[in-house]
């Protein structure tokens, strides 16, 4: 019985050879890939190929050596030929003990910079001295003359790097810090070694299996050619080279989800320019003319633009509602400016869609409704691992007669549950132009701690009344989108978010939700 | 963001141990703490919240917050003889407005006088605009000769040593020569006359909102006495953060006393710490809230912020004098909100219907994602912004028409909006030079460009760009991918000889729909290549999506 399944394990694995497994079988001894390659006629790449397979079947042991082989590079071959540049400055220093830096370049033929590196080398063993714009030899003449150590070695190339004495290693840094004269190689050899089991298929027949099927082709099939016959046996756990396909971008992925989870949530797509005055990114908002958020060191404004503001008769509502002259408001108390509100900027927020849907909703008298936004927005920041200049954004509002403080705590809880936090904090914040303000913290499980997510709050009416005409309780929230994403694909560094790097990007996992 | 960092064992003696529980809370009243360390606590404060921006300010707020302090009442002493100040009509045009208090009673300390400056410094920056809206000085008054008055001269007119300073100069000197004066020079240096405080013998105090004087504006261990004054623009802004400050020197141990400020327009008495009368209903702030508060709760509520109540047929929040941030009533009910606690409130999904709609253009352009991805395309994405040198030069482009959209001050290298997707392509190829071939991009965003017709005067398009690169891309294999778009999409279109100096002339055609450009592709040229440092060939399409809405 025994035997019998020993006998069946050698069958299972002859049948498994692939053709050049079986070309190279025979000369497995020969310990070295050139003989094979002489012997077989194959390419040395399928050899190793075919020796890994092999290895993987048990049938040979491979051995690598390593080895470092030091050889000229471009500049050395050209220097092997010319001499070195400090060599052909000493010659000419040698013959005429002083000459001038330009006629001394001249002289040699060397480009500034092998010019230098050869005055740097002689001052460096004190042979030369500079004075006055002249090269004056100040050391010994036998010195220029010798030979030295770096051109001794320079010749003896190609060498071992394992066997070099230690002054050869001493002109090997020396030679290698300059640009090409040296290039370090490493090579890898093969021992083959055939195995017990190797050595008894090396005496077996294999002109029977050259009868069996590699590939199933066209013909095979048409002709049944295949009756009868076996198919090589493959090895079916030997690793595959990976292959990458199509994909949407990381960041599209997650948006894609937000928006879905939204649509499920019954809410409308709002969408509009990025950039945009300042009076509905701004003004529109009861955001001062004097806030820092309205500075050019925190904001993108565009140079020679001025915008057109809407219909006058909102715009004096807006100027009534921060100059305190709407009812029950003090306002922020100065004077507003039309100038300020027509500069135009990159958006800061996606409060501005919703600004702007508010309106299209009182003229379409669409009540109730709820839009979301999903969109980037910029400031004006430097790129480094935790910031950018553009970020993404997700908004919604809600206008409804009814809506509440609870009722925007519920969207919140529902909204973040869809994204994956279960455990929300809602704490006090301020935003100028929603009021109750707060701020979502989801619970972080890996850094055990609560990390802030973005603001909410309910539009004061100083925002509402010029749009609405009366106070009307508007719900808002506009997390920032990115702290999730980087989040869920284990990103550390923002730079990351927008590096394109097709490699990370082919390996990068998909967004599951 | 005002961070307010603070000695954490003097915290705890006056609001005890600061534990989890109690960090908690501290972020529940609306002060986030930044950092908690065995020696300090840092605490974000909202920049609606001035008052806070001291120890006697968080701390008052604070206690009662925790329920551990009732409503205090700020006492104002009668102005004494000589307790006077007058703005004279000079100093109208540069620096119109200032008030001013006296404070007594003082012990300072090296910690005290710590927290003055420090509230000064806090208030200058945020609530005052960095020195542009308002700028506070604070006199021993022991060195001070009252009556002050407020005025205005001619910059070489005016000699003092200005504070740190090792002698005296003029007012030029100063914005010049002084620390300070070279930090803010530009709220004063247009000016024809620059403002001054001087005392009843002609000394100058200070020179707002620069510097004050070395000789009368230093407070020491042994001032016992303060002069206090902010000027600027906007007298309620000015009467709020002299308030701020009266308060927590109050709480500090200090007795206020009142001035006279005389100005043009008539005499009033400085400081007013009367509290604000915010009128509001009940039934508002229930509504807003979606609470069931009855009026005895809400009057609860009201004193944890600080705010008394009174009823006279209408219930009325008495805001203290410091609140700079109660505006409308809808104040009163985030004041609420915060005393009842946002943890405690029920969240609650209402019952409306309404119905889920996703935009036009953006299906749109998740079907032709999907399409292309179906081909075995990825799809990147860059930032909206560029420079000119990427979006022109690097693919080939030498003298372009188009006018640059500019950002101003921009903190990176980016200073234009990019005009088209093109460019980014075929950087993101030529970063990559390394990866492994085939690379089939493909990018949908917005591109820029002028349009006088647009509020902003800038037009934007969602621009599709998609580019093969491997050693057999050619202009076959990129028009049969638009080709495959385009069936999917069942549009129509047409393809005709273009020139465009990115691509090979002969292998460049343009893309049209309806009979009109929509769009330009090709083979990409081996200069623009070489340029790039990509080793393969490219071929590319670059077409303006809206015209495939249907």
């Amino acid at each position: 019985m025994e035997k019998q399944g020993k006998d069946n394990d050698i069958q299972k694995l002859i049948e498994s050879l692939s053709p050049n497994e079986i070309k190279i079988l025979p000369f497995l001894k020969e310990k070295n890939i050139n003989k094979i390659n002489e012997k077989t006629g194959l390419d040395k790449t399928s050899i190793v190929r075919s020796l890994e397979f092999l290895s993987n079947k048990g049938l040979v042991t491979l051995k690598t050596n390593k080895e470092t082989k030091i050889e000229l590079g471009l500049n050395g071959l050209l220097y092997a030929k010319l001499g070195l540049p400090e060599r052909r400055l000493s010659n000419i220093i040698a013959k005429k003990n002083s000459v001038s830096l330009q006629e001394a370049q001249k002289e040699s033929r060397l480009n500034d910079n092998e010019f230098k590196a050869a005055i740097g080398s002689l001052k460096k063993k004190a042979l030369i001295n500079l004075i006055n714009g002249n090269i004056i030899l100040s050391g010994k003449k036998e010195g220029l003359i010798e030979k030295t150590l770096d051109e001794h070695f320079l010749e003896s190339l190609p060498r071992k790097y394992e066997n070099l004495k230690p002054e050869e290693q001493f002109s090997l840094n020396n030679l290698n810090s300059r640009k090409d004269i040296i290039e370090i190689n490493e090579i890898k050899t093969l021992e083959i070694y055939p195995t017990k089991l190797g050595e008894e298929l090396i005496k077996h027949d294999f002109s029977k299996s050259k009868d069996m099927i590699e590939a199933i082709t066209p013909i095979l099939i048409k002709t049944g050619a295949w009756h009868g016959k076996k198919f090589r046996r493959y090895d079916i756990e030997s690793p595959v080279p990976r292959i990458s396909g199509g994909k949407k971008y990381f960041i599209n992925q997650a948006t894609d989800y937000a928006k879905k989870t939204w649509l499920e949530m019954g809410f409308k797509e709002m969408t509009g320019t990025m950039a945009i005055s300042s009076f509905w990114n701004f003004d529109a908002l009861f955001t001062a003319q004097d806030h820092p958020v309205r500075e050019m060191q925190d904001t993108f404004f565009i140079a020679n633009k001025i915008a057109k503001l809407p219909d006058k008769k909102l715009v004096n509502e807006i100027k009534a509602a921060h100059e305190g002259k709407i009812k029950g408001s003090k306002g922020w108390e100065y004077e507003w400016k039309e100038e300020d509100a027509k500069k135009v900027l990159l958006r800061t927020h996606t409060t501005c869609l919703s600004i702007q849907t508010l309106r299209k909703i009182h003229e379409k008298k669409e009540f109730p409704a709820k839009y979301f936004a999903l969109g980037k927005c910029f400031r004006n920041e430097t790129v480094d691992a935790t910031h950018g200049f553009e970020f993404n954004q997700t908004e919604g509002i809600v206008v409804d007669e009814n809506a509440n403080f609870c009722q925007l705590l519920g969207y919140l809880k529902e909204f973040f549950k869809k994204m994956g936090y279960e455990k929300i904090r809602i704490r006090p914040s301020y935003f100028p132009y929603t009021e109750p303000s707060l701020e979502i913290d989801i619970f972080h499980p890996i850094f055990n701690k609560w990390v802030e997510l973005g603001g909410a709050g309910m539009f004061r009416p100083e925002v509402t009344i010029p749009i609405f005409g009366r106070h009307i309780p508007i719900l808002a929230w506009g997390p920032g989108f990115d702290r999730i994403i980087m989040e869920f694909f284990k990103i550390n560094d923002f730079r990351d978010m927008y590096g394109n790097d097709i490699n990370k990007l082919r390996n990068m996992k998909i967004w599951r939700k | 963001m005002a961070v307010l960092t603070l000695n954490r064992k003097e915290l705890e003696k006056v609001i005890g141990k600061i534990t989890p529980e109690l960090e908690n809370k501290i972020g529940m009243f609306g002060t986030p703490v930044d950092k908690l360390t065995d020696e300090e606590i840092s605490i974000e404060i909202f920049p609606n919240r001035p008052d806070l921006l001291s120890f006697q300010g968080f701390t008052r707020a604070i206690l009662s917050f925790l329920g551990k302090k009732s409503v205090k009442e700020y006492k104002i002493e009668k102005p004494e003889k000589d307790y006077k100040v007058t703005i004279d009509k000079s100093v109208k045009k540069v620096r119109p407005h200032t008030t001013c208090a006296i404070v007594k009673n003082l012990k300072f300390d090296d910690e005290k006088i710590k927290n003055i400056i420090d509230i000064q410094e806090k208030l200058h920056l945020t609530y005052g605009r960095n020195r542009k809206k308002l700028a506070i000085g604070v006199y021993p008054l022991e060195e001070i000769k009252l009556p002050i008055t407020f005025l205005a001269k001619k910059p070489e007119d005016i000699r003092f040593q200005p504070l740190e300073f090792p002698r005296e100069i003029n007012a030029r000197q100063i914005l010049s020569q002084h620390p300070a004066g070279r930090e803010y020079a530009n709220l004063l240096k247009d000016e024809e006359l620059f403002p001054i405080f001087i005392d009843a013998n002609n000394e100058i105090l200070s020179m707002p909102p620069i510097i004050n004087s070395h000789k009368t504006g230093k407070i020491t261990n042994k001032t016992k006495e303060v002069f206090i004054e902010v000027s600027g623009f906007n007298l309620g802004y000015l009467k709020k953060a002299l308030n701020i400050i009266v308060t927590a020197l109050d709480d500090m141990g200090g007795k206020i006393y009142s001035m006279e400020i005389n100005d043009k327009e008539g005499k009033y008495l400085s400081p007013n710490l009367e509290p604000e009368k915010m009128p509001f209903s009940i039934d508002f702030m229930n509504k807003t809230l979606g609470l069931k508060l009855t009026e005895k709760e809400i009057i609860k509520l009201l004193e944890k912020m600080n705010i008394s109540y009174e009823n006279k047929n209408q219930s009325i929040a008495l805001i203290p004098s410091y609140r700079t941030d109660i505006l409308h009533e809808i104040d009163i009910a985030e004041e609420i909100a915060i005393s009842y606690g946002y943890e405690n409130f029920i969240p609650e999904i209402p019952q409306i219907s309404t119905i889920g709609e996703e935009d036009k253009i953006s299906i749109l352009k998740r079907k032709v994602s999907e399409i292309l991805i179906g081909t075995g395309l990825s799809e990147i994405s860059t930032y909206h912004l560029s420079t000119k040198e990427k979006q022109f030069k690097n693919i080939g482009i030498k003298d372009f028409k188009t006018e640059l959209i500019e950002i101003i001050d921009s903190k990176t290298e980016n200073n234009i909006l990019r005009t088209s997707l093109l460019a980014q392509s075929i950087e993101v190829l030529s970063n990559n030079s390394d990866a492994t071939y085939p690379q089939k991009i493909f990018e949908i965003g917005k591109i820029f460009y002028d349009n006088e017709e647009n509020e902003t005067k800038i037009g934007e398009k969602e621009s599709l760009c998609i580019s093969l690169c491997n050693e057999k891309a050619n202009f076959t294999e990129i028009k049969q991918t638009l080709d495959y778009l385009m069936r999917m999409l069942d549009i129509e279109y047409e393809i005709k000889e273009a020139e465009h100096p990115s691509f090979i002339t002969g292998r460049c055609a343009k893309l049209m729909i309806n009979n009109k450009p929509a769009g330009i592709l090709g083979e990409i040229n081996p200069f623009v290549l070489k340029n790039n440092k990509i080793k393969m060939p490219v071929s590319s399409i670059e077409m303006d999506i809206e015209m495939l809405l249907a």
